[in-house]
């Protein structure tokens, strides 16, 4: 019974595949496929988007909306109309094929990404031999889109914001990839279905998540910083600074061009918490041995909101990074620390079973990050207040 | 180029267009974090900012002038519109300065009740301040928590004066009105919740790493330059100079109060920070001891020529309504002369200069306004420096543009 809750999608796909002609067969499996990731996920941005804004209401001592249908849950459906009816303004100036090209790239190239995310066990759309190369490379067009919208509306504030976005994609996407690979190389395979069957054993109750290893929980950490940096979430929304940079790369989008923006935005926080859900958190995996029986999407969804929450309360906390700090953060902080948790986890992998083995890599761990952090720290050491009362 | 265009503000420095590197990019009068309609033309050479350039003017309401058309009691609506953010003490200002011409003595109860209500508008401007401030870093939640307290705060003004913001309380020779019966109880109310208040925003910010590396060391100004380019108050004493009005030419006695004037030596956007966070601690030390040391008597001077009559004497009294129709109608004439009256407002030393003819009307008033001087030191702070680091000094420095343009 539980299996069959569990297969039930991949089921009702066979059902329906079985009655159509031979011919068609590939098709329509394919189409079965991508159909329920197209509408799924942008369901799950509007969803996000009323979380987002309740929650922040709530970090914000204030309501958030709470007008349009019950407790404001249909607030997206008004979002989505307002911006449809919106007017469609391109500046006259703006390269206008460009200027279109950029959104609709963008988005496609957020959806890509989510071909080999598993969002279940057998619920892949593209089970590739390389599925998190794919990722990566998929992961790597928004950087053109971005700089396409910033060029293409030629407004200095778009120029500026579409510069940022280039650097501290482009620099945080080393860490981000260096971090994957010790899964990689842990796993001995490029596949996302594969990783994540690797880490689908217990322990007693607990799982073999990559996360409860010493180089796993530093790259889980490293990926994180990257992935937030990579879908330009707070602290590191520096390219849409509103505060600077009014919205950054697309301050010159109206309308549903500028709807288009905010759900790639969401997109690729998604589809980057599912990659990190994918490489160390076990992915569609129950988190103890006891709750195997609760299907594995519904583990997959859970763990996605848990990351999404995670986002919402950071951007609720925090304040936004200076450019050179992002920079220096991450080519002398991220970098060194990914390249030495590559070789923790070569010495993990070879090292015999066992408490030295554990010692010896959290030390490895632990070292680099005391001394990186005292180093990067260095000349701005928090002084004792120099303030004085006057007599 | 014909004559009769506008020169730019910005030219560039450069003979030869396809060797420069700069490019001029103009932030406001519409622009998220300029405080208002400040307009800022900068040349900027990839992020690094290069030349500053503050265009004032869009919020020019032309205070100083109508002023020389009102009675000398209708000014004091006027300022209110000054400074939107501490009415209270450009009431203050300005009723001092023309009571110094007319030479009354002001009864300790209005001159305590007007150091209470000056140090309320204080917090409230400060709490408006590091919202805003914080919110320019990118920290969005604290705005909205300083604004909960605020409000409290306009809440107190609207019980005493019937406005949260354009308050015009204070009037020449007193108060306007007596405070309501509960009032006292509010304010001490407020005094209680605020400490553990501006502790939270301390929490959330002065440890914060991201918040202290964002403000270190960002956009100094040295002591003599701040006093070259006329900066006053909190900028002022986060750079060294221990000047404060209240303590150093004590009005409305202020020299009945101790406190204490936090300054720092830094000079950087972290120091204004803290030392504005410490005079809001002082404020409430002020505050407390103006409730507790109240003392009785009346709001009003002893002046019957120019303090409005009571409603009750007016009714009963013939001289009473002599007086009453003779100051609305006519208003009364001050001594020929002039005056110059600084007070220590939120964001520095505001002075007003009132110049009298002898007539119902004064001859000239003009304004000595701390966030205009502030503003010229922004070029100094910002240069070479990040285009974020600029919305950071901004923030630092406070400015609020009804203050400027007048």
């Amino acid at each position: 019974m539980t299996e069959t809750i569990d297969q039930i999608f991949v089921i009702l796909k066979h059902w329906l595949v079985g009655h159509v002609p031979t011919a068609v067969e590939p098709i329509v499996s394919e189409l079965l496929s991508v159909v329920p990731i197209i509408l799924l996920f942008p369901l799950l941005f509007a969803l996000i988007t009323v979380m987002e804004r309740k929650g922040l209401g709530r970090i914000q001592n204030r309501y958030g909306p709470n007008r349009v249908g019950p407790c404001g849950i249909l607030q997206p459906i008004a979002d989505g109309i307002k911006t449809l009816t919106k007017e469609n303004i391109v500046p006259h100036s703006a390269d206008k094929v460009v200027h279109l090209l950029a959104p609709l790239l963008l988005v496609m190239a957020t959806f890509l990404g989510y071909a080999v995310l598993p969002v279940g066990r057998n619920m892949v759309a593209a089970n590739m031999d390389a599925g998190v190369l794919f990722f990566f490379a998929v992961g790597s067009m928004t950087e053109l889109s971005v700089f396409m919208a910033g060029w293409s509306s030629r407004n200095k504030y778009s120029l500026l914001g579409a510069m940022r976005a280039i650097a501290q994609m482009i620099s945080y996407e080393v860490p981000l990839i260096l971090s994957s690979v010790t899964v990689i190389m842990a796993a001995g395979t490029l596949s996302t279905v594969s990783i994540v069957e690797q880490q689908s054993g217990y322990t007693g109750i607990f799982p073999h998540w990559f996360v409860f290893t010493p180089w796993g929980f530093a790259g889980f950490v490293l990926f994180m910083i990257a992935a937030t940096a990579e879908s330009n979430r707070s602290p590191f929304d520096l390219p849409e600074g509103e505060s600077e940079l009014i919205a950054g790369y697309y301050t010159e989008y109206s309308g549903f061009k500028f709807a288009l923006f905010f759900l790639a935005e969401y997109l690729g926080m998604m589809s980057i918490s599912g990659m990190a859900i994918t490489l160390f958190l076990g992915g569609w995996a129950a988190p103890l041995s006891f709750l195997t029986w609760i299907p594995s999407y519904l583990w997959f969804f859970g763990k996605l909101f848990f990351f999404i929450a995670g986002f919402i309360w950071i951007r609720g906390t925090l304040p936004r990074l200076r450019m050179d700090q992002l920079m220096n953060f991450a080519w002398k902080f991220m970098l060194p620390m990914a390249l030495i948790n590559l070789v923790t986890a070569g010495v993990w992998r070879f090292m015999p079973t066992g408490i030295l083995r554990w010692l010896v890599c959290s030390a490895m761990v632990v070292a680099p990050y005391v001394l990186l952090g005292r180093g990067f720290m260095l000349g701005k050491r928090l002084e004792k207040r120099t303030y004085r009362f006057a007599d | 180029m014909p004559d009769f265009l506008p020169a730019p503000i910005i030219e560039s420095r450069v003979d030869d267009p396809t060797k420069d590197r700069t490019m001029v990019l103009n932030m406001g009068p519409q622009h998220p974090s300029t405080h208002g309609v400040l307009r800022l033309v900068l040349e900027i050479d990839g992020e690094t900012v290069n030349r500053i350039v503050p265009d004032i003017g869009y919020l020019h309401t032309g205070i100083e002038k109508t002023c020389e058309a009102k009675f000398y009691q209708q000014v004091v609506p006027l300022t209110d519109r000054i400074d939107y953010l501490s009415p209270m003490s450009n009431n203050l200002c300005y009723c001092l300065a023309v009571e110094k011409l007319l030479q009354i003595e002001i009864p300790p109860r209005a001159q305590w009740t007007r150091v209470l209500l000056n140090e309320l508008t204080r917090l409230a401007s400060h709490l408006v301040w590091l919202g805003t401030h914080a919110m320019d870093i990118g920290a969005l939640t604290v705005f909205l928590y300083t604004f909960r307290e605020r409000e409290e705060i306009l809440k107190i003004f609207e019980m005493i004066s019937g406005q949260r913001m354009m308050t015009s309380y204070f009037r020449i020779g007193g108060l306007a009105l007596e405070p309501p019966l509960d009032f006292y109880s509010r304010v001490q109310a407020i005094l209680r919740i605020l400490p553990e208040k501006i502790d939270q925003y301390s929490n959330l910010l002065t440890g914060n790493p991201i918040f202290y590396n964002r403000l270190k060391g960002v956009g100094h100004l040295s002591a003599a330059n701040g006093i070259a380019l006329g900066v006053t108050g909190p900028p002022l004493r986060a750079s060294g100079v221990d000047w404060d009005l209240r303590r150093d030419k004590p009005y409305s006695s202020y020299e009945k109060f101790q406190f204490d004037v936090p300054t720092s030596t830094d000079g950087d956007v972290w120091a204004r920070y803290l030392v504005r966070l410490l005079e809001m601690r002082e404020s409430l030390k002020i505050c407390q001891q103006a409730l507790d040391g109240m003392p009785d008597g009346p709001i009003k001077a002893d002046a019957p020529k120019v303090v409005l009559p009571e409603r009750e004497k007016m009714k009963t009294q013939m001289e009473a309504l002599i007086f009453h129709f003779k100051i609305v109608t006519e208003g009364f004439a001050v001594p020929a002369g002039e005056v110059y009256q600084a007070i220590e407002s939120p964001r520095g030393e505001m002075g007003y200069y009132v110049v009298s003819d002898g007539t119902a009307k004064p001859y000239r008033v003009h304004m000595r306004n701390p966030s205009f001087a502030t503003l010229q030191a922004l070029e100094t702070m910002c240069k070479g420096r990040m285009l974020a680091d600029v919305v950071a000094v901004i923030g630092s420095i406070d400015i609020v543009l009804g203050e400027i343009d007048r």
